[in-house]
Formats: structure tokens, C-alpha cells, sequence
């Protein structure tokens, strides 16, 4: 066993190190350290950077624009973006639709997508989830129907993260409503948000905040030739989709930098007279949850080497999910109880800055931890995790 | 043993449920809750003429109640209706004067005529005493309360500020107040007092500050309950509305499971909440009110994430009722002490 990196990745964990420190601006930096929102010209700055030294598309092979990374590499990279509080790459074109493009798509696709995303010129978001298809997503009622050279899509899509901001959506439609299995039978096609009969609504969340919405189809026309892959093979496309970018499902990244911050926090916050440090209850939760952490940093590290080994991925994802998912949770939950008393302003800097009572960064604290409660829900909710751990251990 | 409530109490709850349900419409109290003045000055002093307020002390200081079972009897029914009301400031305050024999002043809040705040936390100061830092020099006080339930538009604050080595009490009518919503909705402010005027009603209150924060702590568990109650309820519900996988999501015994664990966890924050109000007039009241204010705190956390969890995406939504209760359960274990810090507390005493 040698639960170390080699020196060659050390190295680059240094060179990438260094090159966020000098290139991540200050005052995005200090953004996403107090967790306020960012603009979309946030996430455009950052990736625009990373483009331009050629390390946006970290899944991508290399004929496509991709760095060329190993699987370790791509871990190491997100985790020293994470602690450089970099803003988040928005996964949907990069980790999302690129590698499904490249795998699926037509030349033409490829040629014509792929440069823009890299570039920035579109900003794609996800149509999945529907009012009646969450867990159970082979349930999705949008349907595309087949007219000459166009579909014509009806129907409504939830959960879209970040719509506000896009130009185009991918979405799993039903195109063959007749399929004898509710997997069968569905589609996975491109559409401009620009097209006529598409409304886009906002939801507002729990934390007072706007990150999702919901999109209405009202027939809108879509040329065939947006299709992607074979008609009604979208299932395996979407099933592709879900298992190709697990090295960074555990955060252990964010976790780190939360946790460390959580230790400043606690030195600084008092209760019962006595900083939080000296306090043997607080600090026994604050070491139980570091321990966890630990354990789930090696336990990705060995999913991280078995799929560096070619190894066909088990359900260890799942238990890095729910793991990753409860620990962040975890220490947002303790992040908010340190501040006590002034964790309750809403929104926190409603305050003028001369008032508040604690640093900018945690002001958000009570806001945070509300709106991720969203991560053991999104993304396969860690109940359909453990469904999908229980049918592997009892033999399918 | 008998754990039915009095014939007087059952009405007063019944009233109370009835006005609350009819006042507070989720889509008012939610305009209440996070617009200024975060609450309704009208809808308070209605609250007052029904003599919830009365409810709050004993005969001898002009109001009709007063014991443990009063309070939560009330704070049960705002916790079940989210209703944003600065009632936490008010019970706090009204018992703490009622202790001093300021029998005008008494009155004059249990009619809704003026509306008082309570003001013990500073930003170095948590709900202890000791720490508290505001310095009295003559009739003036000097320094800063922080998180002030129901401050702003109030008409009279009540200070715990340092004279001479005591803990005193003063009154406080023109500070600088500086309010917001909480993330839960109602309102709070920063009270910055420079040199500014009050009243002295006590030297040395130490032991009336306590019995008052104890109250308001007991008044807080009963409002956690009443929300726990509804919120549970309400994923009930959705449980057997919401279909995935062909089913509603209530036929799943993995989830049926965890509803039990929640109903479990409520029956016991509601019997530590008895047991916590029986004790508010007795020598053990504050370990017992500290019992109750820590599984309480645990309770509502349990049942705040879980009625999240079980609802998915929905529950995230500001459209949806439950994710206010969700956040009103959490919050409240940052009013008056969070669980650990009430666990220290029975720590050191044991």
C-alpha cells in the first residue's frame, strides 16, 4: 500500500496550486468565500481563464480541446480549485454535455458545440426532472413528436439550474409513448432557449434565494437534426451521463475548505463564556465529522485508483454521494450553530457593514446550510442512492 | 395523573387556533414575516383584547394566568400558526416587570397599549449573564444589544445592563434600533445604546432576568412543538399524494420508518415540554427548562431535515409552506441558547 501521490503529481499539485492563487480574481475569490450569489459574469471570468490556459474541459480528451488529464489529475485539480475558493465550473456543457457529444454525437455536433462551450459562447442547462419524474426519472411525460424534418416538443421540465442564465437546454423527451417499458422510448435532444413557445419561470428557495426554475414547452419545433445519438435510445445516453463524472461526487474538496474554516470560526466564536475551540462538545462533534472526512478522502482515493485501473465502477459512488453529501451538510449545520445567536439575521447583510456582527464570510451561514439540503436531494436523492447499494449487495 | 388541560386553557387554544387560522393565511404571514415592520401592529394588539397576553402572569399582577401551562398553551398555537408576532419579547418582558411590582406597566402591555422587547444578548455576550458587557453610568447606558426579537417598532426595551458589579434592569424608550427580518421570518434589531436615557427599574435583578429567559425558553419549546405537530402532518400528507416508481412514496417502508422516528421524536419534546412547564414555578426550574430547551432543539433539527428530505425538491421551494416551518424549527435553536449550550449548562450543574 502507499497512500501517497507520486512525485510527478505532487508537482502538479503545485503548479495548479500556484496557478490559482495568481490568477483566481480577489473579489471573486471572496464571493464565493461568503457564499453570496454569483453573477453569470462570475462563472464567464473564471472559465474564461481557465480556457484560455486550457484547463476548462478537464474530462475532455485532448483532440477536443481537453488537457488530457489522468483521472488523479482531474481529482487533484478539483480539489485545489475548491480550496482556492474558485467559483464552481457549471457542469452542464462541460461535464455534462460535452462528453456525452463526444461519445454520441455526430461530427457535425462535435464541430459545431463543442468549440462554444469551451468558449463560452453558450451556456447550456439540463431538462430532466419534471413535476411527476424526481426519482422515478424514467416517468417523464414531455413528449417530441415527430413532424417531417422537426420535433415538436410539448410538456414542462423542473429543477433547471441556473436556466436564468442559459442559451440552450438538453433534454430527455418521450418520443415513442407507446414503448413497452417506461425507459424505452425516450430521446435526448438539444434545444435553443430562443425558440418560440419556450417559458421559463424562476422558483425561489427555501434560503430566499433564485437558482432554479421550471421551463414550459408549449410546441415548440425543433429541427431532427438536434437529436443526438439514435431515437429513443436517450436512456442509455442519460444512464452514461450519470455515471461518467463520479471523481469529484464527494466533495471532499469543499468539505476540506469548510472545515477548515469551521476551525477558524470556532477559535474566534464564543459560548458559555469560552471560545468554541475549549468547548468539549462542540469540538467533539467538529473531530467526529473531521474523521469521517478522512475515512471518505481515502475511500475516494481507492474508487479514484480502482477506476485508474480500468475497473468497471461499482455502487461506491452512491456511498460517496450520500457520505460526501452528509458530511458537507454536516459542517454547514455546524458552521451556522457556532455563530448562535447571530447566525438568525435574514438575508445577513441586509445588515449595514458597521453592524454585523460576524465576518462577512459566515454571514450566510443559516442561508447556506438551508439551501444545501438541496445536495442530499438533487442528482439521484440519497435515498434512491441507497436503493441502488441495496440491489448490489443483495445480487440485483 | 391527569394530562388534559383545564376547561379555560382548552378555550383559550381554541380561540387562539381559530383567530390564527383566520389571520395568518400562508401568503399574509409570509408578506408579514419578511416585509417591515415584520409583523402587524393591529394584529398584535388583537392578539392583546383576547387576552393572550393576560395569559401570561398571575392574578396578583393584574393578568389571569401566569403559570407554565399558560405559556404553552399560547406558544403552542403560535408555533402551529408560524405567526410572526413579537410575543417572545413580550412574555419575557411583562413577567420580568410583573416580578418587579411595575404594576402600571404590567397593565399597560397586557392591554396591547404599549408593546415591549427584551434585550439580555450582545455580540460577546450569549445568553449568559456574566458576560454581559452594557455598562449603566447614572441614568444613562452604554454599549449593545444584538439580535433583539420584535426591537423595532417597539415602545419600550428592557435592558440587562452592568451596575455596579450587579446585573440591572432598565428601560429604554428612545434607542437607536436598527431592525431586519430573521431568516425565518419576524423581525429583530441592533439596539445601539450611546449614553442614552433610561429608566432604572432594578439594581440588582439577576434572579427576575433568569425566570424570564426560563419562560421564554419553555414558551419556545411549545412553539417548536405546535410547529413539529404541522409539519409533520403536513409530509404525512404529501407522503401519500406523491407518487414515484408507480406508488405513492408513503408505501415505501424505508421511508415509513423514518416518519415514526419523527412521530417518536415530537411525543418526546411534547412530554419534556410538560415536564419543563411544570417546573417553571418550582426550585428546579431551570434544569428543567434547560432538559427541554436541548431535546427540543434536537427534536426540531430531526424533524426540520427530515420533512425536507421526504418531500424532495418541493420542500426547498419558498412557494411551499413546510419550508418556512422547516426553517422557524431550526431556527429556534438559535433564540435563547442552543441545545449544546443548554447541555453544558445541565453539565456543570450535575
Amino acid at each position: 500500500m502507499d497512500l501517497t501521490f507520486t512525485p510527478e503529481e505532487e508537482a502538479f499539485r503545485h503548479e495548479v496550486r500556484s496557478f490559482f492563487r495568481e490568477n483566481l480574481p480577489d473579489d471573486l475569490r471572496e464571493k464565493v468565500r461568503g457564499n453570496r450569489p454569483l453573477a453569470k459574469e462570475d462563472y464567464e471570468r473564471w472559465q474564461a481563464i481557465l480556457h484560455e490556459k486550457g484547463w476548462l474541459a478537464a474530462s475532455w480528451p485532448e483532440r477536443y480541446g481537453g488537457p488530457g488529464w489522468t483521472a488523479t489529475e482531474r481529482h487533484i485539480v478539483a480539489e485545489e480549485m475548491a480550496l482556492a475558493y474558485a467559483p464552481r465550473l457549471v457542469a452542464f456543457g462541460l461535464n455534462m454535455l460535452g462528453p456525452v457529444l463526444i461519445k454520441f454525437g455526430s461530427e457535425e455536433q462535435k464541430k459545431t458545440i463543442l468549440p462554444r462551450i469551451l468558449d463560452g459562447s453558450d451556456w447550456w442547462c439540463q431538462g430532466y426532472s419534471e413535476p411527476g419524474a424526481g426519482s422515478d426519472l424514467a416517468n417523464l411525460k414531455t413528449t417530441a413528436t415527430r413532424d417531417g424534418d422537426d420535433y415538436i416538443i410539448n410538456g414542462q421540465k423542473t429543477w433547471t439550474t441556473l436556466g436564468q442564465h442559459a442559451d440552450k437546454i438538453f433534454c430527455l423527451v418521450r418520443t415513442d409513448p407507446e414503448a413497452a417499458k417506461p425507459q424505452e422510448g425516450i430521446s435526448f435532444i438539444l434545444v435553443d432557449l430562443e425558440t418560440p413557445g419556450i417559458e421559463m419561470r424562476p422558483i425561489r428557495t427555501i434560503d430566499g434565494g433564485y437558482e432554479v426554475n421550471e421551463v414550459f414547452f408549449t410546441d415548440v419545433r425543433v429541427p431532427a437534426a438536434n437529436l443526438v445519438g439514435e431515437e429513443n435510445a436517450g436512456w442509455t445516453i442519460a444512464k452514461y451521463l450519470l455515471t461518467h463524472e463520479r471523481t469529484n461526487i464527494a466533495g471532499v474538496g469543499f468539505a476540506a475548505r469548510d472545515l477548515s474554516a469551521l476551525k477558524e470560526l470556532a477559535a474566534r466564536s464564543f459560548r458559555n463564556g469560552k471560545p468554541l475551540s475549549e468547548d468539549p462538545l462542540f469540538m467533539a462533534e467538529l473531530m467526529r465529522t473531521e474523521i469521517d472526512l478522512e475515512a471518505m478522502r481515502i475511500t475516494n482515493l481507492r474508487v479514484l485508483a480502482e477506476s485508474e485501473s480500468g475497473a468497471a465502477g461499482g455502487p461506491e459512488s452512491s456511498m460517496l454521494k450520500i457520505k460526501g453529501t452528509v458530511i458537507l451538510q454536516k459542517l454547514n449545520s455546524l458552521t451556522r450553530q457556532a455563530l448562535g445567536a447571530a447566525a438568525a439575521p435574514f438575508p445577513a447583510d441586509a445588515l449595514p457593514p458597521n453592524l454585523l456582527t460576524v465576518a462577512p464570510e459566515n454571514a450566510s451561514a443559516a442561508a447556506t446550510y438551508f439551501n444545501n439540503r438541496k445536495l442530499s436531494i438533487f442528482g439521484g436523492s440519497n435515498e434512491i442512492q441507497r436503493n441502488i447499494i441495496a440491489k448490489d449487495l443483495f445480487g440485483k | 395523573m391527569d394530562f388534559t388541560p383545564t376547561e379555560d386553557r382548552r378555550m383559550l387554544s381554541d380561540t387562539l387556533r381559530r383567530f390564527l387560522t383566520d389571520s395568518y393565511p400562508f401568503e399574509t404571514r409570509n408578506k408579514l414575516a419578511y416585509d417591515p415592520p415584520y409583523h402587524s401592529p393591529e394584529k398584535y394588539t388583537e392578539l392583546a383584547e383576547l387576552g393572550v397576553i393576560g395569559a401570561f402572569v398571575k392574578e396578583d399582577a393584574g393578568g389571569f394566568g401566569g403559570e407554565g401551562f399558560d405559556i404553552t398553551t399560547v406558544f403552542e398555537e403560535i408555533g402551529r400558526a408560524l405567526c410572526p408576532e413579537p410575543l417572545l419579547g413580550t412574555l419575557m418582558s411583562v413577567r420580568a416587570l410583573a416580578d418587579l411590582g411595575k404594576t402600571d406597566m404590567v397593565e399597560k402591555i397586557i392591554a396591547g397599549e404599549i408593546r415591549p422587547a427584551f434585550a439580555v444578548f450582545e455580540p460577546e455576550a450569549g445568553e449568559r449573564l456574566d458576560d454581559i458587557r452594557t455598562e449603566a453610568s447614572g441614568k444613562k447606558l452604554t454599549g449593545r444589544k444584538s439580535v433583539v426579537y420584535g426591537a423595532e417598532g417597539g415602545d419600550l426595551i428592557l435592558v440587562a445592563a452592568r451596575l455596579s458589579g450587579n446585573i440591572a434592569l432598565y428601560a429604554v424608550r428612545d434607542a437607536e434600533i436598527s431592525g431586519y427580518a430573521m431568516m425565518d421570518g419576524a423581525g429583530a434589531g441592533e439596539v445601539l445604546l450611546d449614553n442614552t436615557e433610561a429608566e432604572l427599574l432594578s439594581e440588582d435583578c439577576r434572579e427576575v432576568i433568569e425566570a424570564a429567559l426560563d419562560a421564554g425558553r419553555l414558551a419556545l419549546c411549545a412553539e417548536a412543538v405546535g410547529a413539529m405537530d404541522v409539519q409533520q402532518a403536513m409530509t404525512i400528507d404529501y407522503m401519500k399524494q406523491r407518487k414515484q416508481f408507480g406508488r405513492p412514496i408513503a408505501a415505501f417502508q424505508a421511508l415509513q420508518h423514518r416518519i415514526v422516528d419523527m412521530a417518536i421524536e415530537i411525543e418526546q419534546a411534547r412530554s419534556i415540554t410538560i415536564l419543563a412547564a411544570s417546573h417553571l414555578g418550582g426550585e428546579h426550574r431551570s434544569r428543567f427548562v434547560a432538559m427541554a430547551k436541548n431535546l427540543v432543539g434536537r427534536a426540531a433539527e430531526l424533524i426540520s431535515e427530515e420533512s425536507v428530505q421526504l418531500h424532495g425538491g418541493i420542500g426547498m421551494t419558498w412557494e411551499y409552506p413546510g419550508a418556512h416551518y422547516a426553517k422557524r424549527l431550526v431556527m429556534i435553536d438559535h433564540q435563547l441558547g442552543s441545545a449544546e449550550s443548554h447541555l453544558l449548562r445541565l453539565m456543570e450543574a450535575a
